[in-house]
Order: structure tokens, then C-alpha cells, then sequence
């Protein structure tokens, strides 16, 4: 099989998301974030996107997260599990525009948020999980008490496109993370139509140990490789 | 106000409770730094929900990691041995109930151990990051707060005013004047800070405490 597409101007693997995308980014507090494939977004101006990402509460020291779209009144809806900082102190553009009635923001625990992604990626439509009983994230969900243990319905979570961050890729798409920039970015690979990888460096195919390897290529569609 | 024991000595208080070989995760904020206290004979494992089994000790400067922190956004260090997941293996072990303890900070903790921690009554908007799965999934959950709020309100409740992140699922609370344990026949007064009594404790906790037999002062 041929090996996957590489772009070395992330404007190009993105040029055809259209506006009202669904769109993962990856991403947890600044680490193993698609910076480059966000600010393309941005400047490309896509519109209506549906986010699905874990955290938007931007302020990791400067670094660029997917609060970079939000500020940009480029999202009508969120999907995450840490929206805004802990503190109070500064108004964040997703509270403005909550307020204001520009976005829909759905809050999801985090692990819960992981286990949609990954269900969707793996052809699993819904599961039961007991995180969430007998609180607000239960509202509205079927609870049924499985071996014993109350448990909510909660959906599979699919995107038109993930933007991932990868540390390295081989020339066939398959991925290698380094420490806690993996997080989301494993799971949202498998869970898009189209998956574009933003890595630090593509290797030759054979160069990375089989066993080592994360995200297989199967997953991955296109790699833009990290400018500077 | 009398004064409790510092936030550092209640972490001290729980660092005693862990045991050699648990695995443990620590909220953010003041649970991290339980992770200071323990002892080094004890080998405890850390595990951050941002995909770490095995967090060491907080880096120099000049040697963090831009792309290691834990679930806090802080540099962190690794030990040896340490593992790196993904956030589905990361939360797979905490709902499949693989983690021994969780130390979570707390809003309001209710007689029956229901526990709020994620977003204040009347805010809009608040982060419910982990908390939920960690509370819920943890084997044995112990809560790090202080007694009562800055305005002096109770946040050992009756019933939890705020939106709940668990159902019943806290086992202690450690705070600056009390250890309480939440038993299925209420909540049991364990210790008392130095200089405080029982009776000056339950004033301060809106649900009526069984005071332990064995009541003792908090001591390390």
C-alpha cells in the first residue's frame, strides 16, 4: 500500500474541512495539542465547528489549544470535559459567548469523554458506566443496574475529521507518542473519517519497532510535518 | 477563628494512611501535596489521569519536560519503572476500579458521602475534568479540606447543596480540625486536631457526628 500523504503546509491538509465540521483536536493542559493544524484552522477561518476536545480552558503558559477556535467565534458547539480554568478570576471568550447564547457547550467527565471516542472508533454505538450515577451528568440517561451496579447510557462519539498530535510517524501513518502529549490523541485517531497527524518528524516505513507502536496507520489518513 | 492544622499537616495525616505498594491518584490543588510525605520506605504509585502511572517528584526548571505534566498542567517528573497510556488505558484502570485511593479535594462532603467538587451553585460554567470517574472509580476515597468555607459554612452537609460529582462514595474526610469516617450508620468523629474538642468540631459540621470510642488527637 502506498504510504500516507505527507504535507508540510498544514493549510493544505486541512483545505478541505468545510464550515459545520465535527472535528476532534488532541490535546490535554498545552501537551500533545495539533498546534500547527488549530492556527491553520483559525486562518483558514472554518466555521460552525462542533469541537470535541478535552479541554478549552486555554492559560497552559501561552501554549495554543483548541480555546484558539473558540476565541475566534469559529465553534457553535463544545464538547469537553474541562471548559474554563478553576478560577474565576478572568472571563474566558466560551463563558462570553455561553452567555450570550453563541455556543452550546456539553460537559462530560473526562474518562467518560475518552470511552465515547473510543466506542465510536471501535463500532460500539453505546456502553453502560457507573461514573456519573446520581449526579447532573446523569440527567436525561437510562440508568440500569448491571451485576449490581447502577450504570448510565452513555453514546459513542464520532467526528468528520481528528487532528492529532503524534511525536513520530513512519511513512505509513503509524504513530509513536512521547509522555503525556499521547492522551486523547490515540483515541481520536480511530474515531474520525479522516484523521490528519501533525508529528515532529516522518520516518522512513520499518524504522519504528513494530511493537512500539502506538497508533497503527490504519487510522491515520494524512501527516503534516511540524514546521521548526 | 481557633486555628487548625496547616494544609501541609493534613497531607502528612494522609501520607500515614498509604500503604507500600497502593496505587494512589491525587487531585488537583491541595492533594498533590500529599505526594511529599511519604515515607521512603513505602513505594507508592502515582498515577496521573493524563496518562502517567508513576509521577516523581516535581523537576528543577531547567529540566522539565515540555511534554510531561500531570492532570494539573505541572511539570512533573517520572520514576523508574513509571508507564505512559493513553486516556482511554488511563480511565480504564480508574472505572475498572484498579486504583487503590484517590485523594480529591472537596466543595461539600454530605452524610452519606456524597461528594461535590466541580462547580459552585449559581456558576454557569465549571470543569468537571476527571473527578467524576477518579470518585466514582477509586476503591477507597479520601477528601482533603478544610473544615468549614472562609465564611465560616459548613461543607460537611446534611445533603449537598451543589451539583454532586459521586454519589456516595467518600470513605474519610481529613480536614484542619477533624478525621471523620462515613460509615453506612453515619458519619464517626476519629480525631480532633490538638486544642480542639468534639463538641467544638460538631459545631462546625451541620450532620450529627458519632464521636469513636477510641477518639485521639490528629497525630503524625
Amino acid at each position: 500500500m502506498a504510504g500516507r500523504p505527507v504535507y508540510h503546509d498544514p493549510l493544505d491538509a486541512i483545505a478541505d474541512i468545510p464550515d459545520g465540521a465535527v472535528i476532534m483536536t488532541g490535546g490535554f493542559a498545552g501537551r500533545g495539542v495539533p498546534v500547527q493544524l488549530i492556527l491553520a484552522l483559525r486562518e483558514r477561518g472554518v466555521k460552525g465547528i462542533t469541537l470535541i476536545t478535552n479541554d478549552t480552558s486555554g492559560g497552559w503558559g501561552g501554549r495554543v489549544d483548541a480555546s484558539y477556535l473558540i476565541e475566534a467565534k469559529q465553534v457553535k458547539k463544545v464538547i469537553v470535559s474541562w471548559p474554563v480554568p478553576a478560577s474565576t478570576a478572568v472571563i474566558t471568550p466560551l463563558e462570553q459567548q455561553l452567555l450570550a447564547g453563541e455556543l452550546e457547550l456539553e460537559v462530560v467527565p473526562q474518562g467518560t469523554l475518552a470511552e465515547r471516542i473510543r466506542a465510536a472508533g471501535a463500532g460500539i454505538g453505546a456502553f453502560y458506566t457507573p461514573t456519573g450515577v446520581g449526579t447532573p451528568f446523569a440527567q436525561g440517561k437510562e440508568v440500569r443496574t448491571i451485576n449490581g451496579i447502577e450504570q448510565i447510557l452513555e453514546y459513542s462519539l464520532a467526528a468528520d475529521y481528528a487532528l492529532v498530535h503524534a511525536h513520530k510517524a513512519d511513512a505509513y501513518g503509524n504513530l509513536v507518542y512521547r509522555r503525556t502529549a499521547r492522551n486523547f490523541n490515540p483515541p481520536m485517531a480511530t474515531a474520525a473519517t479522516v484523521t490528519i497527524a501533525e508529528v515532529d518528524e516522518v520516518v522512513p516505513a520499518g524504522s519504528l519497532d513494530p511493537e512500539s507502536i502506538v497508533t497503527p496507520g490504519i487510522y491515520v489518513h494524512r501527516l503534516v510535518v511540524k514546521k521548526g | 477563628m481557633k486555628e487548625g492544622i496547616a494544609r501541609h499537616v493534613v497531607a502528612m495525616r494522609i501520607a500515614k494512611e498509604l500503604q507500600d505498594g497502593d496505587y494512589v491518584n491525587l487531585g488537583i490543588g491541595q492533594p498533590t501535596l500529599v505526594a511529599n510525605y511519604v515515607p521512603p520506605e513505602k513505594q507508592v504509585f502515582f498515577h496521573s489521569e493524563n496518562g502517567v502511572i508513576g509521577v516523581g517528584p516535581m523537576p528543577e526548571p531547567e529540566n522539565e519536560d515540555p511534554d510531561l505534566s500531570n492532570a494539573g498542567g505541572q511539570p512533573i517528573t517520572v520514576i523508574p519503572g513509571a508507564a505512559f497510556i493513553s486516556h482511554v488505558d488511563s480511565f480504564a484502570l480508574v472505572r475498572g476500579r484498579h486504583l487503590d485511593i484517590a485523594v480529591l479535594g472537596g466543595l461539600q462532603v454530605s452524610e452519606k458521602g456524597d461528594l461535590a467538587n466541580w462547580i459552585r451553585l449559581g456558576r454557569k460554567v465549571g470543569g468537571i475534568g476527571g473527578a467524576a470517574d477518579i470518585a466514582r472509580g477509586a476503591k477507597r476515597i479520601y477528601v482533603m479540606m478544610d473544615h468549614v468555607t472562609k465564611d465560616g459554612e459548613w461543607k460537611i452537609v446534611n445533603q449537598c447543596s451543589y451539583p454532586l460529582t459521586a454519589k456516595g462514595v467518600v470513605h474519610t474526610i481529613f480536614t484542619d480540625i477533624a478525621v471523620i469516617l462515613v460509615t453506612p450508620e453515619g458519619l464517626v468523629l476519629q480525631e480532633v486536631a490538638p486544642g480542639w474538642t468534639a463538641e467544638e468540631v460538631q459545631a462546625l459540621t451541620e450532620p450529627r457526628l458519632t464521636i469513636s470510642r477510641g477518639l485521639q488527637e490528629i497525630s503524625l
